[in-house]
């Protein structure tokens, strides 16, 4: 039965990865649903959760929580912060303008990241201890429940904030219409603003929560969010279900390809997935239309 | 030349256009107008390769050319112009006029790239042949402009124009009058007449019932969808559908 | 029509005179350190070129340019190194490979537009360059591929600087011509065409699709061409020189030199490699650098410096000219 518990493994700590992928193709969507825009910088969201949070506990010696929450809330005012001066004024130009825009905005964040805190990888200490629990013959690490329990409580979150919510139903709103949305006295500007508030907040809580497990460094961010945004573009960009089922299937895959084929492959796994999807359903799997030829 | 055969078209839960069918003969300028909405630029959509409509066939001199993508159509003599004029912004109006006649030169990559002399000639030829179609159009004058900056009657001339360089035999205008003045619709309605003298079948989508009634010899009404009626301008004037559909009933 | 040779006329003096000062540069700088660099310059003009037809010209976002780079340079370094096959023959083996690859990859990445473009050009990068560093046996995976030999014709070896020099410009100039040579042409304003309205393109006739997908099998055989350059005048080659860093720093040249400007590209290619030789010092900036100029050319010089700076000097004297009388408008 070793296969099996094995294959058990790979799946439960695809799943754990699997969810951070979610939160952070939720961002994805988020922000596109309200901009049609992708933020290329959103993986460095992530990236600066993890490392805010070992600045503030390790070399600012705060405790763990309030470094967490400080970590969040910087990394919240830096995406406000992007909005109001790259993307805002920015808004009705070319696509290749915008995408160009984030990508300088990503590799800004990244760049003052490296000169702040250098190249090198650092470790989160956990959040409640390193002894392992063992679940049917397979390891998890108690991490592994804090991401689980975290993420299912931001998308649950998530999901009462877009449907139950007066802001959150105006947001879906602009994403639906714009014009409409101005017409009924919904602020656009500020639903704008607050989708890169949101965002980056969900992006930092899933680069804190993954933090401990696989280490962080300045440049985590870019395949993070690459894999992030394929788990978006499964999902067809949806705010909901669908990101987190690509989630979690670019998750499983990739955890079950690394362990079954080969290690030193992973990443490229989550990619080759993004190009088939790209190439062969854009608008993802669970999204049912006709595509336009124009 | 160009018949269209009960074209349905659904989008999702929407029906924009059902069982719609009419003829447009050569020769002659085809008018079709609605209310906004009946679906009118749906079905230019359709002919022109730009959408597949959901049932129904659409017949080209004979040849069914039912979702035929727009490259075809315009090596096969159809081309269109857009409502919202989708001119190549940052080039020149005579650069705008040289692409309409891409079908008609044929210089690759490896002959442009080394500056062959066939090719070299044959920019010549393309100048040339662009500058007399902007002539044609009557805004000549603004060749090395670029085209962004045009006022927008003018820009509607030059996707004329640009259309023209095709040499096509039917030419579809998507409200070419819209936001036009009086003396620009004037000019446009000189303009189609012209296209029509010299042998081209013309079909227009429009508004403006003066223009339509003016130019046009047929004319189609669509109003929801469907064909309402289909006649000269002077049955369409007098058809009771077709003034309760304009002005409701009462 | 006189305007015709007029303007070919003009484009043809620019070039010569470009030609003249790239052939010449060399004699003014006494064959110093800074003509190491310049190889450099020529290598990543072509890769800038190659990325402005497709980006500049047609429109299409490509973030994977790093990618053909690293296949042309690993493909004429294998064969070399490894294999004694004759560097020239490489070569062009290299070119061919890559340009089938490009070919075959284009159709359905170029089906793609905008952000998922990038997205999908980027994943592309990202996995030939986990290919790179995987296949050991082959490549030496991240320690790199030594040994590799110089190129040579008739006796000759480049294998110094100045003679790597005038070999890896003189491909550069000719890609310059080509290139300029096309973007003038009924293709180039076919590409530019699909820049601005595709559906209009189209209409027109424009085989668009399909045009793509050649103007991504030029860049990249392009891209090879300068990576099959790179690997003999280095004679090292690793993966690291061909990541998605080198794909944002082609994407800034470009920009900075102007998008659908050629000579712009080689004036992007020329600042962002000179000036980190110039401040050494400031070595672990260049990631910062590159965002703010991204950020700021795009947001303050969309047309590069090659139409920024006269348009500045322009308005700049324009208010010189309105400040000099003592007219106040109200």
């Amino acid at each position: 039965m070793e296969l099996f518990e094995q294959i058990l493994q790979y799946i439960l700590s695809g799943l754990s990865t699997g969810a951070i992928y979610a939160l952070i193709g939720l961002g994805f969507a988020i922000i596109y649903n309200s901009t049609s825009i992708i933020n290329f910088a959103q993986g460095e969201f992530v990236m600066l959760g993890g490392m805010l949070t070992l600045f503030f506990h390790i070399t600012l010696g705060l405790s763990l929580p309030l470094a967490i929450i400080l970590a969040v809330v910087v990394t919240t005012a830096v995406g406000a912060l992007f909005e109001r001066l790259a993307i805002s004024p920015l808004k009705d130009a070319e696509p290749i303008i915008l995408i160009i825009i984030t990508i300088g905005g990503s590799i800004l964040i990244r760049g003052v990241a490296m000169l702040l805190w250098g190249k090198d990888t650092h470790a989160l200490p956990m959040f409640s201890g390193n002894e392992p629990i063992i679940l049917m013959g397979a390891a998890m690490m108690p991490q592994n429940l804090w991401i689980f329990g975290i993420t299912l409580i931001i998308i649950t979150a998530n999901r009462l904030f877009f449907h139950h919510s007066i802001s959150g139903k105006a947001m879906r709103a602009c994403s639906f219409n714009r014009t409409a949305s101005r017409l009924v006295g919904i602020d656009v500007k500020r639903m704008i603003l607050f989708s890169f508030v949101i965002s980056s907040a969900m992006g930092a809580a899933a680069g804190i929560i993954i933090a401990p497990l696989t280490m962080t460094s300045y440049d985590v961010g870019i395949m993070l969010g690459l894999k992030g945004f394929c788990a978006a573009i499964i999902g067809g960009m949806s705010s909901g279900m669908g990101t987190v089922a690509g989630g979690l299937i670019v998750g499983v895959l990739e955890s079950l390809g690394a362990g079954l084929i080969s290690s030193g492959y992973k990443d490229a796994i989550a990619f080759i997935i993004l190009l088939l999807i790209l190439f062969i359903r854009p608008q993802g799997l669970f999204i049912k239309g006709e595509a336009e030829r124009v | 030349m160009l018949k269209i055969e009960s074209i349905t078209k659904i989008f999702g839960g929407l029906t924009a256009l059902q069982g719609v069918s009419f003829s447009i003969a050569a020769g002659e300028i085809t008018g079709i107008i609605g209310p906004n909405g009946a679906g009118k630029t749906t079905l230019f959509n359709i002919v022109t390769g730009i959408y597949d409509p959901t049932s129904g066939k659409v017949y080209y001199g004979g040849t069914d050319i039912t979702g035929f993508p727009p490259e075809k159509l315009a090596r096969l003599g159809m081309v269109r112009t857009f409502q919202g004029i989708e001119l190549f912004g940052q080039m020149t109006v005579l650069e705008n006029v040289m692409v309409g006649l891409h079908t008609k030169s044929r210089s690759g990559i490896i002959a442009s790239a080394l500056k062959l002399p066939a090719h070299l000639r044959e920019e010549r030829h393309i100048r040339e042949r662009a500058i007399s179609w902007l002539e044609f159009a009557g805004i000549a004058e603004l060749a090395h402009m670029k085209a962004a900056n045009l006022p927008f009657g003018k820009g509607r001339l030059l996707e004329i124009a640009r259309a023209m360089a095709v040499e096509p035999q039917i030419i579809l205008l998507d409200e070419p009058a819209a936001g036009l003045n009086s003396r620009e619709t004037a000019d446009l309605a000189t303009l189609i007449m012209k296209i029509k003298d010299s042998g081209i079948t013309v079909a227009v989508v429009e508004h403006d019932m003066e223009l339509v009634m003016e130019i046009c010899s047929r004319i189609v009404v669509i109003n929801l969808g469907h064909k309402l009626a289909e006649g000269t301008p002077r049955e369409i004037q007098e058809d009771e559908k077709v003034i309760t559909a304009y002005l409701g009933e009462g | 029509m006189k305007f015709l040779e007029g303007s070919m006329k003009q484009e043809l003096m620019k070039f010569f005179v470009f030609a003249v000062a790239v052939f010449t540069a060399p004699v003014f700088f006494k064959g110093g350190y800074i003509v190491n660099v310049l190889v450099f310059v020529g290598i990543y003009t072509i890769l800038a070129v190659a990325l402005n037809l497709l980006l500049g010209l047609a429109g299409q976002i490509s973030l994977g340019q790093a990618a053909f780079f690293g296949l042309g340079a690993y493909i004429s370094g294998v064969l070399t190194a490894t294999y004694a096959v004759n560097p020239w023959v490489a070569m062009v083996i290299a070119a061919i490979a890559v340009g089938i690859v490009a070919f075959i990859l284009g159709f359905p990445i170029l089906k793609l537009k905008g952000h998922y473009l990038a997205m999908a050009t980027l994943g592309m990068g990202i996995i030939v360059y986990i290919f790179f560093n995987e296949t050991v046996d082959l490549t030496g995976g991240p320690s790199g591929l030594p040994g590799i030999p110089n190129l040579a014709i008739s006796g000759i070896i480049f294998d110094s600087d100045i003679k790597n020099y005038y070999l890896v410009w003189s491909f550069a100039i000719v890609t310059i011509l080509l290139s300029v040579n096309l973007s003038a042409s009924r293709i180039g304003r076919a590409l530019r065409a699909i820049h601005d309205s595709e559906v209009a393109a189209r209409i027109l006739g424009v085989n668009v699709r399909l045009l793509k997908v050649q103007i991504f099998t030029i860049s990249g055989i392009f891209s090879a061409l300068a990576g099959s350059l790179y690997a003999h005048t280095v004679q090292f080659i690793s993966p690291a020189s061909f990541g998605f860093n080198v794909s944002i720093e082609l994407l800034t040249m470009v920009i900075i030199g102007g998008l659908g400007s050629i000579y712009g590209s080689f004036l992007g290619a020329a600042i962002l490699t000179l000036l980190p030789e110039l401040f050494r010092t400031f070595q672990d900036y260049d990631i910062v650098v590159y965002g703010i100029v991204l950020i700021v050319m795009t947001m303050f010089m969309p047309g590069g410096l090659v139409r920024g700076i006269p348009l500045l000097a322009r308005s700049l004297l324009a208010k010189v000219k309105s400040g000099l009388p003592s007219e106040r408008r109200v």
